[in-house]
């Protein structure tokens, strides 16, 4: 299973990006006594699954969001929650190396031997492949001796390098994506209802997390 | 928000006529619209805290409603909105729901700016 990290910094622009993919290698980490930071960048603000009647405006969605994403952290037994103050859908027109700077101030501070975010250019959402150019930046600028490892998820991409089963973590897994009602709501409660009901395909995607191990251009 | 009566919206949009007010206005297909069909030309727009002041405002259509805003020196419109709200901080909040139920279109008037 997952092996003992220093710390491992885990940077997605928005809430509930972590709950599908990765919480619970996060639950698993901390459970194996490694120190976990999230660094989600935005708010979420441009959600679009507010339910109908809308539980939420696009201005009381940030608020919504935000409690769902304290609350998700909570699930996963995540105490260094870091909600970093972008806005959602904005980062890829930031100026340059605004992100790259950020990511270069968290891996300075925490020092982390993991770093866990999205695969750059596969990752479908601006957002999404903004911030993952942005630690590929930061880390390629490092010299390799003290690099972290990166675990780079990718939506369009096959065959990862490493696949974790967290069959161990379902109960945090499953209410972190709970957590994240404004979002999943509705088709979620269903998916987990399959889940428990023993739908394998369903169990074979929560069950198991998907990783690319990035390699940089003086990788060996 | 509830669903939108147009007397009532009406009553609203007459109430930020004729003075500087902040704007917001987005569409939206959300950014995994041609990730989940190749064929879907997704477009959007988003404006945040455009300063404007009206003359005059009107909401027409059967619903899904349409909003538009005559400037002196030129037009806001909206369409495709169903829902309605006045929130605690008194802004005008318009937004569409599509067909699943996810916002695709709102329009917002404010006498202070909306937070960034």
């Amino acid at each position: 299973m997952v092996k003992k990290e220093r710390h491992v910094l885990v940077i997605f622009p928005h809430p509930d990006d972590e709950a599908f993919g990765v919480s619970g290698t996060i639950s698993a980490h901390i459970a194996n006594g490694t120190p976990v930071t999230y660094a989600c960048l935005t708010l979420g603000e441009m959600g679009r699954n507010v339910g109908n009647p809308p539980i939420a405006t696009r201005e009381s969605l940030p608020d919504v969001r935000k409690k769902e994403l304290e609350e998700a952290a909570d699930a996963m037994g995540l105490t260094d929650l870091r909600m970093m103050g972008y806005r959602d859908k904005t980062l890829e027109f930031l100026a340059p190396g605004v992100l790259k700077g950020m990511v270069e101030e968290l891996v300075a501070e925490l020092n982390p031997t993991l770093v866990i975010s999205f695969y750059p250019e596969h990752s479908v959402h601006p957002d999404h492949n903004a911030t993952a150019a942005a630690v590929v930046e930061a880390l390629a600028d490092m010299p390799k001796e003290t690099r972290p490892t990166l675990y780079a998820v990718a939506i369009t991409l096959d065959n990862p390098d490493v696949v974790y089963s967290v069959k161990d973590y379902m109960r945090e897994k499953l209410l972190a994506l709970r957590a994240h009602h404004s979002q999943f709501g509705a088709t979620f409660a269903e998916r987990e209802k399959h889940y428990r009901d023993g739908d394998p395909e369903i169990a074979e995607r929560l069950e198991n997390e998907r990783f690319f191990d990035y390699k940089f251009a003086d990788d060996a | 928000m509830e669903l939108i009566t147009p007397t009532r919206v009406q009553e609203l949009i007459d109430s930020f006529a004729k003075q500087d007010v902040y704007l917001h206005l987005e569409t939206t297909n959300g950014a995994y619209a041609s990730h989940f069909d190749q064929s879907f030309f997704s477009a959007g727009a988003y404006i945040r805290n455009a300063r404007v002041n009206y003359k005059h405002g009107k909401i027409t259509g059967d619903g899904p409603y349409r909003v538009g805003l005559e400037l002196d020196i030129g037009w806001v419109y909206g369409e495709g909105l169903t829902h309605f709200e006045l929130n605690e901080d008194g802004q005008l909040i318009l937004a569409g729901l599509n067909h699943e139920d996810k916002i695709a279109v709102t329009l917002e008037i404010s006498e202070q700016p909306f937070r960034k």
